[in-house]
């Protein structure tokens, strides 16, 4: 097991210089230029532009450029944002809180929901619960996120007025009536997110747990005599979950790296706003820290789905 | 109240004087806010009331008001004070923004601002666009702030400089700005000429890379023979003196604070998210790319003000759900430049919360017209100064082209209130736009005139002489009214056998300064081009230079494509117009210098102007003061914004 680890672990050192290499190319290759918006400006000739280009190392080669970006990254330092003159540390730190706030949340809930809806979906297969639950299911997965985001707001801030558009960070509003502020102005991000992953959830649960309620080892366990509550729990479902494991295990990077498009409509500051902002401004270093990050985040992740395997399923043993 | 159009309370207080019943003007009044009389009717009734001038005038605009429509800036009433001679008058543009009479310091509590943008540094001379410059604007202060009717109005200065209180020397290459006393800064050292002096030092030291640097090449040095006063010498006589130290480019920094971080050090000063300034508020939480929160600054050196006790800019988002927040469900105060189509904020305004703010801009949507051949490689570029364009040099064939542009139809369509048919390029201010253009929309001419130029349809339906067949590339950026503009003239200019290839760019690849990208505006390697650009100052010389033709200034290889001429056109008579404007003090003859300079580039078709735009954005009904205006930041005045009842 740990010749295991440290094995994968070793792997995954060239699979992340890879990665980096790759999208510092492709945004290096990239045309476009921070300072866009100021080519219309007399204010700001074109020469001043290019000085700043040149100050920002935009000029150097390409190979020139990755190195200095990744010996700096190799101590720890993500540089600086080109935007923000601020270290692109610093702008994480501020955004991660919120993202693992609403997106965490929203993942969990579609956690708590998707797993035993799924289950019984499967176990009444063909009743009305389960039509309703595969019908919702099909729609949630259908509407992309964009369409219920805008559909909400309609909904619950145009028509009924219950709840904010925008998302704030700095509601200061003391005690119960803070928190109430704070959790009501995440409920239509979460609500969004959520049906869009319990729906997905939701149909896998069901399509594993169908497989294996239809095994062999389920009919002897019901032949044994357990009661179907044992059989359900103990027989089936631990081995129905090793997919959605997968699934769930490999979702979690998304968590750190935020929701681009639902952050952007509700203008929840998290770390998909900070990326599609950082993206849309050229601001490499930003961009380089995220999907670094997330890299790693992947490559962990799946990691751990593997070790879960040999938790979930004794057959599987890593040697 | 931009306008010069009275609060609510001042019409009450001129009828009480008067002697006129309150209750019958508070109903005439009512009525005509309400939108329930016309004009005319309120006109009859008033008279009927015996009112005076002003007060008919203030209840009119009450009629007009909530159709917020943008009624033309009050151009009349005085001649924009740019040169040393006209009384650069500071008093009229005061007077104009009246500070309401009661009202505590923060009284107002929250105001919520809603920048579709969001700021990302709040150091405005390392600003990387106008939403940093307007996030900043709140904090810090220059010298003095441009108002919409082009007017200097003083902020840090004392009073204006002119060629009368002898601020501005006859010969324009110095000017003496004296300073307020007893300001401080939110950290309540003092503010001094030194402020100013280091201001100009940090900008200009290349180290620092301030993007306002452009401005102020043109200073010679700058002295501070005492504590409130600053002496600025040009290194030529500068009759745009106004460029450095005032509005967005020109706001004072404090030496105490960035002292040490002149230079490369620049980008690590905490100052740049955290600055000290002099203004109203001062920073209480900033995340960059998401929020700004401010706090009254308490050393702010007017007692009464500002209303609002803390600022909220937020930023991310959509221009159309900006928009939907301010007018209809009113979570915000304010939203900022609403690009929304027309149909759509119509739609909005009509929740009746908020209202759709108008002010005419100062830049023009246009079309480029290439001089060069940009099919022809020459010493590794195209559209080379000296290879001129097979067909395009023909000046026929260029008013061919901007007959074929239906301009009312685009402006009216796809902008709406956003902008109006113009055949100007130079709109603003009032005194140099020229009245002796104009445009119209004739197949029949243009055809006529192409027949002319020996340009024929062939068989095919496309025109053709000697084989070369006048097929084009109409280039822009991604932006959808941009992408239905070319549809318009793409069908106009196929109706007259002129093959039309649309390309459209992405804004960031399109406007950048990367010498290796063929697709930038500046390479032009098209046969025409669209875009929108207008002058940053009241004194447009820095925009005229877009079509000065000396080699240096022509966007090409030599220079890494950093001229300002993207046309490659030049016109003797046009470079000496400029020269001459660079230098010229005589406010009648810088006018006509102006005027002629517009008219060249308009009557040669160097440019087809399409659209003058305005700057749209949104307000809650009840905000007022705010005084935006089409030369600065939206933030300027909001010492001064308030909430009515």
């Amino acid at each position: 097991m740990t010749q295991y680890l440290i094995r994968r672990i070793l792997i995954s050192i060239p699979t992340l210089i890879a990665i980096s290499i790759v999208i510092f190319t492709i945004l290096a290759l990239a045309p476009g230029d921070p300072l866009a918006e100021f080519a219309m400006n007399p204010a700001v000739p074109p020469e001043v532009r290019q000085r700043i280009r040149k100050s920002m190392g935009l000029d150097d080669p390409i190979p020139v450029r990755y190195v200095k970006w990744a010996s700096s990254m190799l101590r720890g330092d993500f540089g600086y944002s080109f935007r923000s003159k601020s270290p692109v540390i610093d702008l994480i730190r501020q955004r991660l809180p919120t993202t693992l706030y609403v997106i965490g949340t929203a993942y969990l809930v579609s956690v708590l929901i998707a797993i035993p809806v799924g289950v019984l979906s499967a176990i009444r297969q063909y009743s009305i619960f389960d039509n309703v639950a595969t019908t919702l299911a099909f729609i949630g997965f259908s509407l992309p996120t964009f369409v219920t985001g805008i559909l909400f707001i309609l909904l619950f801030s145009v028509k009924l007025g219950w709840l904010p558009m925008i998302y704030r960070t700095t509601i200061e509003t003391e005690g119960l009536a803070g928190l109430w502020e704070k959790i009501k102005q995440a409920l239509m991000p979460i609500m969004v997110l959520g049906l869009f992953e319990t729906a997905a959830l939701t149909r896998y649960t069901r399509a594993a747990m169908l497989e294996t309620i239809h095994q062999d080892y389920v009919r002897t366990a019901r032949a044994k005599g357990l009661s179907e509550r044992t059989v359900i729990i103990r027989h089936a479902m631990r081995n129905a979950l090793i997919p959605v494991v997968t699934i769930v295990a490999l979702s979690i990077p998304g968590i750190f790296t935020g929701a681009v498009i639902t952050e952007q409509i509700f203008r929840v500051p998290g770390m998909g706003s900070l990326l599609i902002s950082a993206i849309r401004d050229n601001d490499t270093p930003v961009i380089m820290a995220i999907t670094i990050i997330f890299s790693a985040l992947v490559v962990l992740f799946n990691l751990i789905a593997d070790i879960l395997y040999g938790v979930l399923d004794p057959r599987i043993k890593y040697e | 109240m931009r306008r010069g159009i009275p609060d609510g309370g001042d019409e009450l207080g001129a009828t009480r004087e008067e002697g006129v019943p309150v209750d019958e003007l508070k109903q005439l009044e009512a009525a005509a806010r309400a939108g329930q009389l016309s004009r005319r009717e309120v006109l009859k009734r008033a008279a009927a009331l015996g009112l005076s001038a002003p007060v008919i005038a203030s209840l009119l605009a009450a009629c007009a008001r909530p159709q917020a429509t943008p009624t033309t800036a009050p151009a009349a009433q005085t001649p924009a004070p740019t040169t040393p001679a006209p009384a650069a008058s500071p008093t009229p543009a005061a007077a104009a923004s009246p500070t309401p009479a009661a009202g505590k310091r923060g009284e107002g509590g929250l105001v919520k601002l809603l920048w579709w943008q969001a700021p990302t540094i709040l150091n405005p001379h390392l600003a990387q666009g106008t939403k940093d410059f307007d996030a900043s604007r709140i904090v810090m202060e220059p010298l003095a702030d441009v108002n919409d009717a082009g007017e200097l109005v003083p902020i840090l200065a004392e009073e204006i400089p002119s060629v009368e209180n002898g601020g501005v020397a006859k010969d324009a290459k110095s000017v003496t700005w004296k300073l307020k006393r007893n300001v401080k800064w939110s950290d309540g050292t003092p503010f001094t000429s030194k402020d100013v002096k280091f201001t100009y030092e940090y900008v200009i030291n290349e180290a620092t890379t301030a993007t306002t640097m452009g401005n102020y090449q043109v200073i010679e040095s700058i002295e501070t023979p005492d504590d409130y006063t600053v002496v600025i010498k040009f290194k030529n006589p500068n009759p745009a003196w106004m460029n450095v130290f005032v509005g967005p480019y020109g706001m004072i920094l404090p030496e105490h604070v960035l002292r040490d971080y002149v230079g490369e050090k620049a980008r690590n000063a905490p100052f740049n998210l955290n600055p000290i300034g002099t203004g109203p508020y001062k920073v209480k939480e900033f995340r960059p790319g998401d929020v700004v929160v401010y706090e009254i600054n308490e050393n702010y050196r007017e007692p009464d003000k500002p209303y609002f006790a803390q600022v909220e800019m937020k930023g991310g988002g959509d221009a159309t759900t900006a928009a939907r927040a301010v007018l209809q469900t009113g979570e915000v105060d304010y939203a900022w430049n609403l690009q929304v189509e027309a149909t759509v904020l119509d739609q909005l305004e009509k929740a009746g919360v908020g209202v759709v703010e108008v002010i005419e801009g100062v830049s023009v949507e246009r079309i480029l017209i290439n001089m060069t051949d940009p099919r022809k490689e020459v010493d590794g570029e195209r559209s080379k100064l000296g290879v001129p364009h097979p067909w395009q040099s023909d000046l026929r064939v260029r008013q061919a082209y901007a007959l074929a542009c239906q301009r009312d139809v685009i402006a009216n369509t796809l902008y709406g209130r956003g902008g109006k048919a113009t055949s100007n390029i130079l709109v603003a201010p009032e005194r140099f736009v020229s009245k002796n253009t104009s445009w119209k929309f004739d197949l029949n001419e243009a055809a006529k005139l192409l027949d002319e130029a020996g340009w024929t349809k062939g068989p095919d339906g496309v025109r053709q002489k000697d084989g070369v067949r006048m097929e084009i590339v109409y280039q822009t950026t991604i932006n959808p009214v941009r992408q239905k503009t070319q549809e318009i003239i793409k069908n106009a200019f196929e109706q007259l056998g002129i093959k039309v290839e649309l390309k459209s760019i992405e804004a960031s690849v399109f406007f950048s300064s990367d010498p290796g990208n063929p697709d930038t505006a500046a390479h032009f390697y098209a046969d025409i081009e669209m875009f929108t650009n207008g002058p940053s100052s009241v004194y447009p010389i820095d925009y005229m230079i877009s079509w000065y033709g000396k080699e240096d200034n022509i966007a090409q290889k030599a220079n890494n494509w950093s001229g300002n001429n993207y046309e490659r056109w030049q016109n003797e008579e046009y470079d000496k117009l400029f020269e001459q404007a660079q230098i010229e003090l005589d406010p009648k003859k810088q006018e006509e210098l102006f005027i002629k300079m517009n008219d060249l580039v308009v009557n040669n078709v160097v440019v087809i102007p399409l659209v003058h735009r305005n700057s749209v954005s949104g307000r809650k009904k009840d905000l007022t003061g705010l005084e935006l205006s089409r030369w600065t930041d939206e933030t300027w005045n909001i010492a001064n914004w308030r909430r009515s009842s």
